[in-house]
């Protein structure tokens, strides 16, 4: 079942692991849904995950902020690692994990609520209450996700009636009020336009000093963009738990990957 | 050779290059189909229609006797004297109707939480039915449970005979619980289920999901909810008249007998005559304004819901 454990090096050479994922299978009901995982997602870098549809990469990245807990009938073998700590260890508050390790999703799904109060969710659900703490706070994360300038004058304005992409950043503020060390990025960029998506993609390229970034992405290009390292998932066949393929620097796996399948799916042989 | 393939084979033109004309017959079924449904809307609409002109024809000369203002702004309703004002009335039905939601909402908008975020599929199997045949219960069930049962422990409460407001707004509470749950469950399913998702991936639990992102993006639909609630309390008869009492009085305790504008129509129409049966459609009347103001109410909500989002 995992033919490629020996192959599989976890490349991290400069900064320290963040993620440490070991022998990872996960089940959805009777469902093997994937299997054998084994990575190390660097530090204040960005790690892209490719592939097919359905090759269990969403899957992988639920697993990271315990999303996946949410859905009745899902198992988890194996361990992942968040600085040293099991996150699925029995002590372990999901919710706790979950202010660490934020997430954005493909769909932007603010709130039906003002821009203010979006970005103050967080903060406040944690227990901040005054005014002028809250305001700093919700500036500091409009500002970090390149936001501030296009809604400062618009706070009360519900967060719907932004444009979608304007939507996205507003929910990486919203996210990065609550001071996460990693942000896991679920297809970002595919519901938005092609402008948002270089916004969205400079705005990664700065916040990788200080988070962790890992995205999932269809669109090979972006992949290549923002990356430093990739790792290929892929559902071999239809009912099959998928696999982690090949994990390596970004430049790697696209000018000399190792594996055949790597290859055919970089070069758009399937897909 | 393969089903498609023979497909392929066929020439793509027929009948020398011409399209085939819709024949009559099919031009008749469309055309007689259409008109049948147009035929039931017209009968629904007529018989509101209908229903609201003759109640109106009959009652709109409350205007001249009793006169309006002792109609509308009358604090007695007594056939042997000749009084016909329907502010005890209205104060009942306003008084149970209050009651009724304050227990009762709650109690719905709980119900539909628990099926809408909390309950295992399995338990949803069970709740779900059963909050739905509380609506299936005809009402003079409910009435009977109330007169035998809740009656005589109200009566233990407050003294008295135990008919009165707390029997009849418990009875009318459970009687709306389904409503409510089922449009509040409604509602809630509605929210974009990424919401609920971001909630939790903010680190929310499932409290704090429920009240500070799900509860309010639902507002609208909730108080719909509540509203239809309501109009089911306003409208409900059989089982106020078993319990309420049936004193055409203002609210004097919780105990106390009292009357509702639908209660009242039950009592007396057997045997009114004259000005009183005047009066009673003129309470028909004011039944059917209510209900219209509330329908007005939930549609302008619906509104102001599709423009907000």
């Amino acid at each position: 079942m995992t033919p490629l454990s020996g192959a599989l090096k976890p490349d991290a050479p400069d900064g320290s692991a963040k993620f440490t994922v070991r022998d990872l299978d996960f089940y959805y009901g009777d469902f093997h849904a994937l299997t054998g995982m084994n990575i190390d997602i660097r530090e204040n870098s960005v790690t892209a995950f490719i592939g097919p549809s359905g090759c269990g990469k969403s899957t992988f990245l639920r697993c990271l902020n315990r999303m996946n807990d949410l859905i009745p009938g899902t198992r988890v073998d194996g361990t992942i690692t968040l600085d040293g700590q099991d996150i699925y260890s029995s002590g372990v508050d999901p919710v706790d994990l979950r202010r660490r390790v934020g997430m954005i999703f493909q769909q932007p799904n603010p709130f039906p609520m003002s821009i203010y109060d979006n970005v103050a969710f967080g903060p406040r659900l944690h227990g901040m209450k005054k005014k002028d703490e809250l305001d700093a706070v919700v500036e500091q994360a409009l500002m970090r996700a390149n936001l501030w300038k296009e809604v400062k004058d618009i706070m009360d304005r519900g967060g719907l009636t932004l444009s979608g992409g304007q939507q996205q950043r507003l929910c990486i503020a919203r996210v990065l009020a609550v001071q996460p060390d990693v942000l896991l990025m679920d297809e970002p960029c595919s519901a938005i336009d092609p402008t948002s998506v270089q916004k969205v993609e400079d705005l990664m390229d700065e916040l990788k000093n200080t988070v962790t970034i890992i995205i999932v992405t269809h669109n090979m290009q972006q992949a290549a963009r923002v990356s430093q390292e990739t790792a290929f998932f892929l559902q071999e066949r239809q009912g099959e738990a998928a696999e982690l393929i090949e994990f390596g620097r970004t430049t790697d796996i696209f000018t000399s990957p190792h594996d055949r399948r790597t290859e055919d799916y970089i070069t758009g042989r399937f897909g | 050779m393969t089903e498609s393939n023979r497909m392929l084979e066929q020439p793509a033109v027929r009948n020398g290059g011409t399209l085939k004309m819709m024949s009559r017959a099919t031009y008749l079924r469309e055309a007689l189909l259409k008109n049948l449904f147009l035929v039931c809307a017209v009968v629904a609409v007529a018989a509101v229609s209908l229903i609201f002109i003759f109640t109106a024809s009959r009652g709109w000369s409350v205007v001249r006797d009793p006169g309006l203002g002792a109609f509308l702004g009358g604090t007695e309703w007594s056939s042997t004297r000749g009084e016909y004002g329907i502010l005890p009335l209205v104060n009942g039905t306003l008084v149970i109707t209050i009651g009724a939601l304050l227990l009762g909402a709650p109690l719905a908008i709980g119900t539909a939480v628990f099926l809408s975020e909390i309950s295992s599929s399995k338990m949803r199997r069970i709740v779900r039915p059963a909050v739905e045949m509380l609506a299936g219960v005809p009402s003079v069930v409910y009435g009977f449970f109330g007169l035998v049962i809740l009656r005589p422990i109200v009566a233990e409460m407050t003294g008295g005979m135990g008919f009165g407001p707390l029997t009849a707004s418990v009875i009318l509470a459970v009687m709306i619980v389904p409503t409510i749950a089922t449009l509040t469950e409604d509602a809630l399913g509605s929210v974009p289920p990424g919401i609920r998702e971001a909630s939790y991936a903010m680190g929310a639990t499932t409290w704090q999901t429920i009240y500070k992102v799900l509860l309010p993006a639902a507002k609208i639909g909730i108080i719909d909810a509540i509203i239809l609630g309501m109009g089911r309390a306003v409208g409900e008869t059989m089982a106020v008249v078993m319990v309420a009492g049936n004193a055409p009085q203002f609210f004097k305790g919780f105990g106390a007998p009292i009357a509702t504008v639908t209660s009242q129509i039950v009592i007396d129409m057997s045997y009114a005559s004259g000005t009183h049966k005047t009066a009673l459609f003129g309470l028909a009347i004011i039944l059917f304004l209510i209900s219209m103001g509330l329908v007005a109410l939930v549609r302008a909500l619906s509104r102001l819901n599709d423009r907000k989002a």
